[in-house]
């Protein structure tokens, strides 16, 4: 397959300014708010080159992220960025493939493609802010709300269980799982730092308020609220006794059993484990077919195929 | 055949059904004997039926070989070969007065003092058995019976042994050797015993020197795209569009390329949008059931004005339908399924060939036209093997192209100005504003906006590429009579069957032609004026004549060119059209004779 590209001009930095492309739709103080500032701070410490940063979205208020980001983007449907991230990904390993979206968006419509996108280890860096109610459609309950949120369609309070988003990445095989809450702006780059340098299917869930139809839904992690903001204190294999009650995040089950704490919770890196990637895993099946054709051609490969059929 | 005391008989135009049940392996034989006419030059057409159910089940595989054009299974057999009573009894019917029925002696007891027919009892199981010891009970007496057919029709034996050969080379030498034990039992059976004659093939009347291929309608699609340079796609397994994924999924790697099985329907789909957002054209696809859940991502990628390729195999429906019967009552949905004014292409092979060179158009149009193509096919295409010429490989391959060029600082993903060509992510975009492709609508920019004068103007943008596109369509050949009585419309697999019709007609009283519409949406201009020189317009196709009494093609075209001779044949019984069901519908509709028709090319 051949390509044409143009050869490379020397490169402007990537700052914030050029970064930042419309002004965001979304409410004042809403948390997406500072996903997005976070976001910006850490493309310009990565420096990838402009045109390989590509920002994609499903539905939903978080969704309209590719619009605020001067990248190449996608506004895609509603529940399926995964499967339309992953296809950009996996024919184009150049690029760096980001994913953004809601709870709705990820838990619910998408549910089973998070799962997929999980399983195959699709290499890109999906972010979900979770907000715990549908807010683009003005409060509906969604798959993370409570019991007993009241919402338009749950006036007496919502009766079913909400999913627990890292348990469910955990079983589903994702191979970077963090959680973070946006207030925490420090905390947030890290984890989406570590997403991006790690090699596969890496999900941040980042608790981030709607402040117009759930407020005050994550006070209980914002110290500056009264909350706790308590963190994983991973394992350092270092010998030490201490060391012995440290998470060790190639620990699935230790993962899960994290996913349990009473709410709020614990934020950082819950699970982070080296496996091939579906990139990986394609390109190599793609490079023992062509070592068994020799490199020949398309026209040599088709021809003897249908020579095949004579 | 020299000891022999038959008679020789020459034979121009044969069609033999094979009756048993779909574990006996009568595909095998059929494919087999469907290749070896393509190799001798022969024209070829099969059918098969199969039930939809894993475990078997009474299955039929037909074969037409002819020394002329072949151009549909044919309406009736002049050789039945029943391997059970069940196979007997339901496809008896089927044979012509004259033909001859040759039937496994140890399951089926036909009535012989039915004189219409010839009757040639073989105890095949046993012989089979026999043949190949013990242990095989009755596996291999399919290749027994090819040995028979070989015999019958002095067939030619080494071609038919390299056709085992190759086909069974990565099986084991030791399954080879059973097969040619088979086949040799029943290429040594002594016929002539319960036969009086043999049949000889008359040489092909094929003279362009060109070599046959011989497949199936999923094959040629599968080696149309990867002809047209289709690297990615995406699927999901459903009856009867599996076996092109399942091909590109083994073939694609070979060319560099990647096909994904996927979790549904709808990733599929996603996930061919997103190659192609990536700058590689994809492709997708499914049958009737699969392809109602896509229609959403369709919309977008019309919507963000995305190529992609969506190919649907059609089958029975609605809902899970008939799996494995055929149908052609999509194409409402494809023209106008999903929410919206979502203009797309949607294009229809005749025949096993055109399912090759119709995926090569669809990817020359989606890339052009930055629009998604749907192209129907359907069981009956899916599923049947013909020989065609040889495709001038050389002149039609395309090489991939990812295309990064830098654009300039006035890009506009949706210029009012032009047609929409993206650039993918990796493009620098002088200046460094990047686009965005969205399902909402937007600007020229591809901002969000709602601006009503915008939706306007884009909607408009949208529709008017695909009017550019009817332009440069030819307006379609007119077959048989060139003005006339009637006027037959078909599309997509009714092809041989009504051109079939019409050639069998010449020499009566009513003067028919043929049109086949291939270019469903956008439609061909100029139909109008073929319209204006019959008197009578009937549209052949296998979907219901709904509650207005028109078939979809036909309701579409009578909206078109408010031609009120444009009337419906319609049949809705999962078969392939008979020509002598279309040549009924035309004498109910026109209510005089048409003709006394009878079988094309005797007589």
């Amino acid at each position: 397959m051949s390509t044409t590209a143009t050869p490379e001009a020397p490169r402007e930095k990537l700052t914030k300014k050029i970064l930042t492309a419309d002004h965001p739709t979304w409410c004042p103080g809403c948390g997406d708010f500072a996903v997005l500032h976070a976001f910006y701070k850490v493309l310009e410490k990565f420096q990838f080159p402009h045109e390989n940063i590509v920002t994609l979205a499903g539905i939903g208020c978080s969704s309209r992220f590719p619009y605020f980001v001067n990248t190449h983007g996608g506004h895609f449907i509603h529940g399926r960025a995964v499967p339309f991230a992953t296809g950009v990904s996996l024919a184009r390993d150049d690029l760096q493939v980001f994913v953004f979206g809601g709870d709705g968006d990820g838990f619910s419509i998408g549910g089973n493609h998070l799962d997929h996108g999980a399983r195959k280890n699709v290499n890109l860096t999906y972010v979900i802010m979770d907000n715990f109610v549908y807010g683009l459609t003005k409060k509906q309950t969604s798959p993370t709300s409570p019991i007993g949120f009241r919402s338009k369609t749950d006036p007496t309070g919502a009766v079913d269980q909400p999913i627990n988003p890292m348990k469910k990445l955990v079983t589903s095989g994702a191979t970077f799982i963090a959680r973070t809450h946006a207030t925490q702006i420090k905390h947030m780059m890290e984890m989406y730092q570590r997403a991006i340098n790690h090699n596969g299917f890496s999900v941040i869930e980042c608790l981030s308020e709607c402040v117009e139809f759930y407020a005050g839904a994550f006070d209980a992690g914002n110290p500056r609220k009264g909350g706790e903001f308590n963190l994983i204190d991973e394992k350092k294999f270092d010998g030490t006794p201490e060391d012995e009650d440290r998470h060790d995040t190639s620990d699935s089950m230790a993962a899960y059993q994290l996913a349990d704490m009473e709410w709020p919770g614990i934020f950082g890196v819950f699970y982070e484990k080296d496996r091939p990637t579906k990139n990986d895993l394609e390109n190599g099946i793609i490079k023992k077919a062509r070592e068994k054709t020799k490199e020949a051609s398309d026209l040599e490969l088709l021809q003897k195929t249908f020579n095949r059929l004579k | 055949m020299s000891e022999s005391k038959q008679k020789k008989e020459n034979v121009n135009d044969v069609v033999i059904r094979l009756a048993g049940n779909s574990q006996d392996g009568i595909q095998t034989i059929g494919g087999f004997l469907a290749r070896l006419a393509g190799r001798s030059d022969q024209e070829v057409i099969t059918y098969m039926t199969i039930p939809s159910t894993i475990s078997g089940g009474p299955s039929i595989f037909q074969v037409r070989i002819g020394s002329g054009e072949v151009l549909s299974a044919g309406d009736s057999a002049d050789f039945l070969l029943a391997f059970y009573q069940h196979s007997y009894e339901e496809h008896l019917s089927f044979l012509k007065e004259g033909g001859v029925l040759i039937y496994d002696t140890e399951y089926v007891k036909p009535d012989v003092d039915d004189k219409r027919f010839v009757y040639v009892g073989v105890p095949i199981t046993g012989l089979t058995i026999e043949a190949m010891g013990g242990s095989a009970k009755d596996k291999g007496k399919n290749i027994f019976v090819l040995g028979l057919l070989a015999r019958m029709f002095s067939l030619n034996v080494e071609k038919l042994r390299t056709l085992m050969s190759e086909k069974l080379l990565n099986k084991g030498e030791d399954v080879l050797r059973n097969v040619l034990v088979a086949f040799d039992a029943g290429y040594g059976y002594q016929v002539d015993n319960v036969l009086d004659r043999y049949y000889a093939f008359e040489p092909s009347k094929q003279v362009d020197g060109k070599s046959q291929v011989t497949m199936d309608g999923n094959q040629a699609m599968t080696l149309g795209l990867i002809t047209a340079g289709i690297r990615y796609g995406a699927g999901y397994p459903i009856t009867p569009w599996s076996s092109i994924m399942e091909a590109l999924r083994s073939e694609l790697p070979k060319y560099g390329g990647k096909f994904i099985q996927v979790e549904d329907e709808l990733a599929a789909i996603s996930m061919a949008i997103g190659f192609s957002y990536s700058g590689n054209l994809a492709v997708t696809g499914s049958s009737g059931p699969g392809i109602s859940l896509k229609m959403e991502a369709l919309g977008w990628a019309v919507m963000a004005e995305i190529p992609v390729i969506l190919i649907n195999v059609q089958r029975g429906g609605p809902s899970t339908g008939l799996p494995t019967s055929v149908e052609q009552s999509d194409l409402l949905q494809a023209i106008y399924g999903s929410h919206g004014d979502t203009p797309r292409v949607v294009l229809s092979p005749k025949n096993v060939e055109d399912c090759f060179y119709v995926a090569l158009e669809a990817a020359r149009i989606a890339k052009k036209y930055s629009t998604p193509v749907i192209i129907l096919s359907d069981q009956a295409l899916a599923t049947r093997i013909e020989a065609f010429d040889e495709p001038n490989l050389e002149e039609l391959v395309v090489d991939p192209q990812l295309n990064l060029k830098t654009r300039p600082s006035d890009y506009l993903p949706y210029s009012m100005d032009k047609i929409t060509q993206h650039a993918p992510p990796g493009t620098i975009i002088e200046g460094g504003k990047y686009p965005v492709v969205t399902g909402l609508e937007h600007d020229e920019a591809g901002h969000p906006s709602g601006n009503p004068e915008l939706h306007m103007k884009m909607t408009a943008k949208r529709r008017e590429k695909l009017q550019i596109l009817a332009n440069e369509i030819d307006i379609p050949e007119v077959h048989g009579a060139q003005e006339g009585d009637i006027l037959f419309v078909g599309w997509g697999s009714t092809y041989g069957p009504l051109r079939e019709a019409v050639l069998g007609n010449t020499k009566f009283a009513k003067k028919l032609g043929h049109l086949h519409i291939r270019h469903l949406h956008p439609l061909p201009n100029g139909l109008e004026t073929i319209f204006s020189k019959f008197r009578q317009i009937f549209v052949v196709e296998m979907n219901d004549s709904g509650i207005y009494g028109y078939g979809q093609l036909a309701t579409l075209l009578r909206a078109r060119y408010c031609n009120s001779s444009i009337r419906s044949i319609n049949k809705t019984d999962g078969l392939p059209f008979k020509v002598r069901e279309i040549l009924e519908g035309a004498k109910r509709l026109s209510g005089d004779a048409v003709s006394n028709y009878s079988a094309y090319p005797y007589e």
